[in-house]
């Protein structure tokens, strides 16, 4: 893995070869305006439903193995 | 004529005059689809799951009982959506993704969902948890990735049209390898809500088909303001169907950058080929300068893997999909779910994209990928102010070997040379096939201005005609 990844980077340090002074940084390519929705509250993901994929799951929420064995 | 011989629009025309059944047609490839995927390792492996039978209230509108075959990563509400990750294995989706939603809201039917590269990452759809697709032209072969499993059943006719996504090349690609259209429109143009994410500043959902017409059709069923993605852009005029037969008066531009070193020898000659077709229906070829275009590559496996690394945090045995078993505490959860669950692609490229973005590192790799992408911006801005749009093999060579590459991450990426580019502008571009070499489809790609697919598609339309591809033989 190690060897694949370095030649990756190796080939991506070739942009390190470019002038880019002054050059602003892409954000978005291509100008959104509006793209925000109405600020309206509307009903979310039924709690029963957002837990039905979990592997470990309560009533009330995820269920995770303690940070602390 | 069979029924497996009609195009999506032909089979929709057919259904609504009434002279073809819905559930004929939906039958028949169910029938073919599911064989595909019973018979394992003798058949392609295109399919992730396929339908039992077309969902009851499929019935009206414009596509009326034509069946779809949707790529993996698309959320479709309770059926099995895994991004052909072991990651999301058992997962099923409590909604379905706009792209899908609005097909089927048109009256398609959902088939199948395809085989993939996990995550999307890949140009060989041999990084999937459920095997690598073979090509129909030859089973010794890749079909190209990451939508391998759609072209290839297109290509194959075990589904009319199929939905794929592109995020460096990710439709263009594999439908060059298979034969068949495939088309990126311009980014934002299809809502991305539902898509399982790779790299949400590139991605975009988009049609493969056995030709153009079919293309635009489903572009135009995909194509509308959805609230559920902020970066969706109201397209500026109405999607309508291609009709040219001719390229009058039209300018175009071929790349030195992206039409010479690199590039097979067959594949070029194809290309050559297709430009002396495009003379003969009246265009004016002349060269273009994308000075650029040759860093985009390094500038994408920069700026890609960044993004998957922060997009695929969210995979951690938590919420859902799988979870390492007997989990000592919770990081360790965390650390073996993500170690079982993801293949060996998919950890190279969150390594490089952590690392891209680490602290010491950020301004040299990220920072720099950013503006390397509004230098390929510029440039296209520049090219397009003299011609109307540029003409590129789709992909520098024919279907390669499966295993060929898999030992060389790098030269599996250089497959995105043609491409890369103009996934980082965010422009559209489509790749039609232009004919054989060595019995393996070449793919043409032309590229236009955002929001240019209308006459895009035109112009597809038109050199499709003229050089008369017969994708006849894969479809055996």
């Amino acid at each position: 893995m190690a060897r694949e990844l370095s030649a990756v980077l190796d080939h991506v340090a070739t942009i390190a070869e470019l002038d880019l002074e002054g050059v602003a940084a892409t954000s978005h390519v291509v100008e959104v305006t509006g793209g925000l929705r109405e600020d309206v509250p509307r009903p979310s993901l039924p709690r029963e439903l957002a837990l039905a994929q979990a592997p470990d799951a309560s009533d009330e929420g995820f269920l995770v193995p303690s940070p602390q064995a | 004529m069979g029924i497996l011989e009609l195009s999506a629009y032909e089979a929709a025309e057919q259904i609504a005059a009434g002279s073809l059944s819905g559930g004929e047609l939906f039958a028949a490839y169910r029938d073919r689809a599911a064989a595909d995927r019973d018979a394992g390792e003798q058949g392609l492996n295109c399919f992730t799951w396929v339908a039992e039978e077309a969902a009851e209230e499929s019935g009206e509108g414009l596509l009326a009982g034509v069946p779809v075959a949707v790529k993996d990563l698309f959320c479709t509400e309770g059926v099995p959506s895994q991004s052909g990750s072991r990651i999301l294995e058992g997962y099923l989706p409590p909604y379905t993704a706009t792209a899908v939603r609005r097909l089927l809201q048109d009256g398609a039917s959902l088939l199948a969902k395809t085989n993939q590269d996990e995550f999307a990452m890949g140009s060989s759809n041999e990084n999937s948890a459920f095997g690598p697709v073979r090509n129909p032209w030859d089973r010794s072969r890749v079909p190209g990735g990451s939508s391998g499993g759609s072209a290839a059943a297109v290509a194959a006719g075990l589904a009319p049209w199929a939905l794929g996504t592109d995020t460096g090349g990710s439709i263009r690609q594999p439908a060059a390898l298979c034969g068949v259209v495939g088309l990126k429109p311009t980014y934002g143009t299809i809502s991305r809500y539902g898509m399982i994410a790779f790299a949400s500043s590139l991605d975009q959902a988009g049609p493969l088909t056995r030709d153009v017409r079919d293309a635009a059709l489903m572009l135009r069923s995909m194509a509308g303001q959805d609230p559920c993605d902020a970066t969706y852009l109201r397209f500026p005029e109405e999607l309508v169907l291609p009709h040219a037969e001719r390229l009058d008066g039209l300018r175009l531009g071929v790349p030195a950058e992206l039409t010479g070193e690199g590039i097979e020898q067959g594949v070029l000659a194809s290309f050559q080929a297709a430009l002396g077709r495009a003379e003969e229906l009246g265009a004016q070829l002349s060269e273009v300068k994308l000075p650029h275009a040759p860093h985009a590559l390094a500038a994408y496996y920069v700026l890609a893997p960044a993004e998957a690394s922060s997009n695929l945090a969210r995979f951690d045995g938590v919420r859902y999909g799988m979870r390492a078993e007997a989990p000592a505490d919770l990081l360790d959860m965390y650390t073996r779910t993500r170690h079982d669950g993801f293949g060996a692609e998919v950890k190279r490229r969150i390594m490089l994209g952590t690392y891209a973005l680490s602290s010491g590192y950020y301004d040299a790799y990220y920072g720099r990928a950013q503006r390397v992408r509004t230098k390929i911006s510029e440039d296209f801005r520049s090219a397009f102010a003299e011609v109307d749009f540029i003409l590129t093999p789709t992909a520098p060579t024919v279907a390669f070997g499966l295993g060929e590459k898999t030992g060389d991450p790098l030269a599996m990426y250089l497959n995105d040379f043609c491409t890369v580019p103009m996934s980082l502008a965010g422009i559209p571009a489509i790749s039609i096939p232009c004919g054989l070499s060595d019995g393996l489809p070449v793919g043409l790609q032309l590229a236009g201005p955002a929001f240019s697919e209308n006459r895009l598609l035109d112009a597809a339309h038109a050199l499709e005609g003229a050089l008369g591809f017969d994708g006849g033989a894969a479809r055996v």
